[in-house]
């Protein structure tokens, strides 16, 4: 039986790559195919003054006709490629998020006990983020980004990590792996977007300065100054997670080895990611490491998340030693 | 606002001119350092060089958590060790450089937190300020203009007062703070998010709480480890500690009394997953404490699931075989009995003996490998290849002259210092090796006597049932960690108040009615954020719309 789902596990991994692929196609035709349709930004009108007049029995509160509307940044109209892609970013994702459930189940677990199970999830993780986070704000266009991203985290999680389902040792039998690592994933997946935002940011700087005008698709992005608004949102928000982490990884390591903090490598890669992201939200109020600077600590700590994930587990030496391989 | 004064909401400092800049006495240059310390940037600095000084704690191993792992780099890097050492970094969370980081973030944090938890204090008990003269300049500002002659729903008609009041009430029903101004013209002025300042400083107050905590925790706990053999006791005196690793401020009063008997030990070994047989899936230990009123209380220990007794917890972090072992004189007289923890050396369970007999005419000492199932390799060699004891097997070199133990100083109990004496049995003599299975005896050259591997099976087993021949043994990890809870409490202060800090908004929103040469009224709303505050132009956009459904008015656009 476990054999038999494993299977169907990989067959939906496989899949989801291969949709995936597609969908990065889609999205990277999408960036080009702006490059058309730069649009100028609609100059900021000085003051609004509307008028309450009444109106059959109500008084009716009306806008002046000769004032400016309101700013609303300006919006391009998705093109038929971000539309195809956003689709086939959401079968991926349903057949990556089946894929990786099926693995949970046979192995009557939750799917994030070795390396191979982790890169599932993170990445199942990371895009489940993405697509949920076009609700509160339209980030399509870090779609390439992210499909890209998942599809590198899936390839080298099934070609490098694959392991088969095994049994759980005693050290992992708690149900802190199922809190800890699951918003440990989480925040990665937010530092993930924010990383992305902060490059487009950084790309925007330049932009803005006349040094980037080949990369025209550029044009329809948000400024740099937004992009480095949601960014810090974005960040925000995986620093709770990234907090919650630590204190939650504290306390398995309470139970499991006796002691809530013993510096060893995992926790000492993960209290360095919290202090940079920490640094990061403290740059942002300081006068002179808004802008620029604080996007490169916003990179660097997403490095250091990809880095605790794949050099710290695979080849420092630690208590941590779940990879599996 | 009393932050640093480079925080990004601080007003710009003004120019100054070098060449006129007074000469700064002791005083001066004492209040210039304090000022740097305490401001943003250099917190910020200081946070980042905490990251950037963890980094090498990952890279070389660290006495504190691998003290094998730094003796190895030792003998693998004899030039390189030293020089390194010299430089703290097998030590480097307790190291002069990585403490200095961290003690000046610390000081920075009080520095900084102290002015600002004052004037916060302040600032929670006084009213909203002043409206400013001219709210058409602020970020977020919307107005409109009320006709003359308008009446509200029971046909009075709007006065400055009834409108403000209107807004009074729609702001103080948002939990605003309130206040009128009456000034040229009639304003409300509100403010709200007093919290966000609230959870900041409750973050960062918490912070230093963890700090204390542990270092207090430090220095009046213990940690220690123990080795039980199934059938045996621990009894918490510092004497029966195989390790013991006391804070600066900790004395043996601290110890209370109870002992601990360990029942039974059980491992169960996957069978099943033909990718996993072997694989350990659980560990557990039965065992009885007795308090100070000798009561027996029976315990089940498991990993990660910690024991909490007299004020301890105690902790199953390991485990192997303890083959027990039985020497005679060449006279027949037992020189030697006992259970010999071995240490494990790979999955299956191979395992190192070391067996050291003082008492014997001339002393005897043995390294000896045990296999719980052990096979024989391709190429002769024994290896064990499965963790349950399937074929227990017990391979000895023996030495015999000075163990070196008479001189009083401690020996570890788990190495065997062979330099003073004489190998009896091993490859380089013609007795290469004395291999035992439970229940064997073997004869020890040179006259020394015998060797017995014991059968510890109960009565009742078969006789080829050796699932039970070899007693096993536990390694607890036993700690004292009075602050634990302390710093529970200050991590759950830290995760309340960056919750509350990042995601309230801190603002101050005002109305202002102004009347026109025509009679008719002019309403002004405008919003100023302090702080990181996205919604900001919603919140005064959503503040008119509320305001003219009080009033009686419906807002279309
Ligand atoms: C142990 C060292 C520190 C850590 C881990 C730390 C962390 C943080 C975090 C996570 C935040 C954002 C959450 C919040 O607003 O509550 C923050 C904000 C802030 N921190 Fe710190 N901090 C540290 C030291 C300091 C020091 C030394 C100062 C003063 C120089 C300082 C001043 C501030 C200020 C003013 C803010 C508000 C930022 C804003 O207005 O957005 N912090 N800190």
């Amino acid at each position: 039986m476990t054999a038999i789902l494993e299977s169907y596990s990989q067959l939906a991994i496989y899949s989801a790559m291969a949709v995936y692929t597609l969908a990065f196609i889609a999205f990277t035709l999408d960036l080009a195919k702006r490059t058309s349709a730069v649009q100028v930004v609609a100059a900021v009108p000085a003051v609004r003054v509307g008028v309450l007049t009444r109106a059959g029995g109500t008084a009716t509160l009306e806008r002046e006709p000769e004032v400016a509307a309101p700013v609303v940044p300006p919006t391009p109209r998705s093109s038929p490629f971000e539309r195809v892609a956003f689709s086939l970013t959401v079968v991926a994702w349903l057949l990556h998020v089946a894929g990786t459930v099926l693995r949970g189940v046979a192995a009557h677990r939750v799917p994030w006990a070795n390396m191979f199970e982790f890169s599932l999830t993170a990445s199942a993780i990371i895009v489940t983020v993405f697509i949920f986070v076009q609700l509160w704000q339209n980030l399509r266009f870090l779609g390439a980004y992210i499909t890209g991203f998942a599809l590198i985290v899936l390839g080298v999680g099934t070609v490098n990590f694959y392991v088969p389902v095994v049994p759980l040792p005693p050290a992992l039998q708690s149900y802190w792996l199922v809190i800890h690592v699951f918003v440990a994933t989480l925040g990665t997946a937010f530092f993930a977007i924010a990383g992305g935002l902060s490059i487009a940011q950084l790309m925007q700087v330049r932009r803005e300065a006349g040094k980037f005008a080949a990369v025209k698709f550029m044009a329809t992005l948000p400024t740099a100054e937004r992009l480095e608004n949601l960014a810090y949102r974005v960040v925000l928000v995986g620093f709770v997670f990234w907090t919650f982490t630590l204190i939650a990884g504290s306390i398995w390591a309470e139970h499991a080895w006796g002691r809530y903090w013993g510096w060893d490598t995992k926790e000492v890669w993960t209290f360095i990611i919290w202090t940079i992201f920490a640094g990061y939200i403290h740059a942002r109020a300081t006068r002179g490491w808004r802008g620029t600077r604080s996007a490169w600590l916003s990179l660097i700590g997403f490095g250091a998340v990809m880095f605790n994930f794949t050099i710290v587990n695979l080849f420092f030496k630690g208590l941590h030693s779940y990879s599996g391989l | 606002m009393s932050r640093p004064s480079d925080h990004f909401d601080s007003p710009a400092p003004a120019p100054r001119s070098e060449i006129n800049q007074p000469k700064l006495g002791i005083v001066g240059y004492l209040r210039f350092f304090w000022r740097q310390l305490t401001s943003m940037r250099v917190a910020l600095l200081l946070l980042l060089l905490l990251a950037i000084a963890a980094v090498p704690g990952s890279l070389f191993p660290q006495r504190a958590a691998d003290p094998n792992g730094v003796v190895q780099y030792f003998s693998a890097n004899p030039t390189s060790a030293p020089i390194l050492d010299k430089f703290q970094l097998f030590d480097v969370y307790t190291s002069i450089w990585f403490s200095a980081i961290y003690l000046l973030l610390f000081i920075s944090l009080i520095g900084c937190v102290v002015p600002r938890a004052t004037h916060h204090y302040k600032a929670l008990r006084s009213r909203p300020p002043r409206t400013p003269v001219h709210l058409e300049r602020l970020a977020s500002f919307a107005a409109y203009d009320l006709p003359a002659g308008e009446t509200d729903a029971a046909g009075n008609p709007f006065t400055p007062a009834s409108v403000v009041e209107a807004a009074r009430a729609v702001l103080r029903k948002s939990r605003y703070r309130v206040q009128l101004f009456d000034g040229r013209e009639l304003s409300v002025s509100a403010e709200r998010g007093y919290a966000r300042e609230t959870g900041n400083l409750v973050f960062h107050i918490a912070m230093i709480g963890i700090l204390i905590a542990v270092g207090v925790g430090g220095s009046i706990g213990y940690t220690g480890q123990k080795v039980v053999v199934v059938g045996q006791a621990f009894v918490n005196v510092r004497s029966a500690f195989d390790s013991f690793n006391p804070g600066r401020l900790f004395t043996d009063d601290f110890l209370q009394p109870y002992r601990l008997v360990l029942n039974s030990f059980s491992a169960t070994y996957e069978e099943k997953n033909l990718n996993a047989i072997g694989e350990a899936t659980d560990y557990t230990a039965d065992m009885t404490s007795y308090g100070p009123d000798g009561k027996g209380v029976k315990q089940v220990l498991k990993v990660n699931y910690p024991l909490e007794i007299g004020g301890n917890q105690i902790y199953l972090l390991g485990n192997g075989y303890a083959p027990k072992v039985t020497v005679k004189d060449s006279a027949g007289k037992v020189v030697f009995t006992d259970s010999v923890p071995c240490l494990p050396q790979d999955a299956n369970l191979t395992s190192v003996c070391i067996i050291k007999v003082p008492d014997a005419v001339k002393q005897l000492g043995m390294v000896g490998f045990f296999y719980p199932t052990a096979s024989n390799l391709s190429t002769g060699a024994l290896a064990s290849v499965h963790p349950a004891l399937g074929n227990p097997t017990l391979t000895l070199r023996v030495y015999q002259g000075d163990l070196g133990i008479n001189k009083g100083v401690p020996k570890s109990v788990y190495a065997l210092n062979t330099d003073g004496m004489k190998e009896i049995v091993g490859p380089d003599v013609s007795t290469h090796s004395i291999d035992l299975t439970p229940g064997k005896t073997a004869t020890l050259p040179g006259g020394n006597g015998t060797i017995t591997f014991d059968n510890v099976s109960p009565p009742s087993t078969k006789a080829n049932d050796l699932t039970k021949s070899v007693p096993r043994y536990v390694s607890l990890d036993i700690h004292s960690d009075p602050t634990q809870g302390w710093v529970l409490f200050f991590a759950i202060c830290v995760v309340a108040g960056l919750l509350t800090s990042l995601f309230i908004p801190r603002r101050r929103v005002w109305v202002k009615v102004i009347e026109r040469a025509d009679g008719g009224l002019r309403l002004e709303y405008a919003g100023l954020a302090r702080g990181e505050d996205p919604g900001l132009e919603a919140a005064v956009a959503d503040l008119a719309r509320r305001h003219s459904r009080q009033l009686g008015l419906k807002l279309s656009s």
